[in-house]
């Protein structure tokens, strides 16, 4: 019994620890930021890793969700005689919801997981430590532009998603299923307002951006440095960040849309 | 060579989420880059503006002409007094044009119809539309037929 007891309290104490040093590891490497000069080039270099080469991933499915969006309405609506109002339900849902919290969840499976495993080997194999014996802070020279690289894209990205969402569902909308042009794209600008609409998606995004490349830093920093440890903090940094990215969206939806 | 294919594709990426930026302030939420500030402005009481909100568009047989810029309650006729803004180079609105909430769709939201009227004086700024009629209320349609069927 009392045994039980100490491994309830020894657990509940490293989940603490582990909560103290994500902080402190965000702190450090927001306030360690190197030069410019030398920050630049890793920047880009991670900013292609996280951004670029997420890009396809983001174009694809932005397009398949836009168009399966634009389906559904108009099967719906077309029973109420108003499908003109595709348009608006296609762009509103993209916008305010979908777009943000999709391709959180696709960039913590893209780039949040290669993340972790990348810094994780790096600790197994001590790179991170041999950086530091040779006067390298590691913080700076690996974690730093990792954290900006995925705070940076990440709202770039959900643009994106956005944008050519919306297109997927204009082809199947307008295109395929005959809705008047005109109509869908003028329901869709008089109720999309970019303030209300636009903007507090992309908050939302940088505000996801954040932690999921927060976590994925902090998992692949703190892992046990061996195979097993490595491919532990690649799961969890995957569940981690979804089950973040989910619960905020709620939390950021009640702030923005609730008037809780 | 490798470090300039990056940048490259950084720069890319970039620009792919600026221009993706504009189409979506421009080509979704339809901000317009022409300033709000223009235009004159005219009043009209409602016995009941329904869902009209601020912001609700101003047209005349269809074409947008202005918005709806406030909405409140005349403390004094107790009625909804509605300020709008028309578009400046429509400044051939006669005194006696009528204003009519009226909704576009079955779903749609809820717009002011301006008709035309005949006199020879034109609309100026603070001025006011006298002949306005409300917002259709389902509720109040309904009713009315209930009320003719029992009278029958």
């Amino acid at each position: 019994m009392l045994d039980w007891i100490q491994s309830l309290g020894h657990r509940t104490l490293s989940r603490l620890a582990a909560f103290g040093r994500a902080g402190q590891l965000l702190a450090q490497s927001l306030i360690a930021r190197p030069s410019p000069i030398t920050m630049f080039p890793l920047l880009v270099q991670q900013l292609y890793f996280v951004g670029v080469l997420s890009l396809v991933i983001i174009v694809v499915s932005g397009g398949f969700i836009g168009m399966v969006l634009g389906l559904q309405g108009y099967t719906i609506l077309v029973d109420y005689g108003s499908e003109q109002a595709v348009g608006q339900m296609v762009a509103l849902s993209l916008v305010r919801e979908l777009a943000p919290v999709v391709t959180a969840l696709l960039f913590a499976g893209r780039a949040g997981s290669a993340l972790t495993a990348e810094i994780g080997l790096m600790k197994a194999t001590e790179q991170l430590a041999s950086l530091e014996m040779i006067g390298v802070d590691p913080l700076r020279r690996v974690i730093a532009p990792r954290f900006w690289a995925g705070f940076i894209s990440m709202p770039i990205l959900t643009v994106i998603f956005s944008v050519v969402g919306v297109w997927g569902g204009a082809i199947v909308a307008v295109d395929w299923l005959g809705i008047y042009d005109g109509s869908f794209w003028a329901n869709m600008q008089h109720s999309v307002d970019f303030n209300d609409d636009v903007l507090n998606g992309i908050i939302k995004s940088i505000v996801f951006g954040a932690v999921v490349t927060w976590i994925a830093v902090f998992e692949g920093y703190d892992c046990v440095p061996t195979s097993e440890g490595i491919s532990q903090a690649t799961t969890r940094t995957v569940v981690f960040s979804s089950l973040a990215v989910l619960g905020l969206d709620f939390i950021l939806t009640a702030l923005m849309f609730g008037e809780l | 060579m490798r470090m300039r294919t990056m940048e490259i594709g950084v720069g890319f990426l970039m620009l792919a989420g600026a221009v993706a930026l504009v189409v979506l302030a421009l080509n979704i939420s339809g901000l317009s880059l022409a300033n709000q500030g223009g235009g004159y402005r005219v009043y009209a009481r409602f016995e009941n503006i329904g869902g009209l909100t601020a912001r609700a568009k101003v047209a005349m047989s269809g074409v947008q002409i202005g918005e709806v810029t406030a909405i409140r309650l005349d403390p004094k006729f107790l009625v909804a007094e509605v300020e709008m803004r028309i578009r400046d180079d429509v400044d051939y609105l006669s005194t006696d044009s009528s204003a009519q909430i009226l909704t576009a769709g079955l779903l749609g939201e809820q717009y002011i119809g301006i008709t035309p009227g005949a006199e020879d004086e034109n609309l100026k700024d603070g001025d006011r539309i006298q002949d306005t009629q409300s917002a259709l209320v389902l509720e109040d349609l309904v009713g009315k037929f209930l009320f003719n069927k029992v009278s029958e």
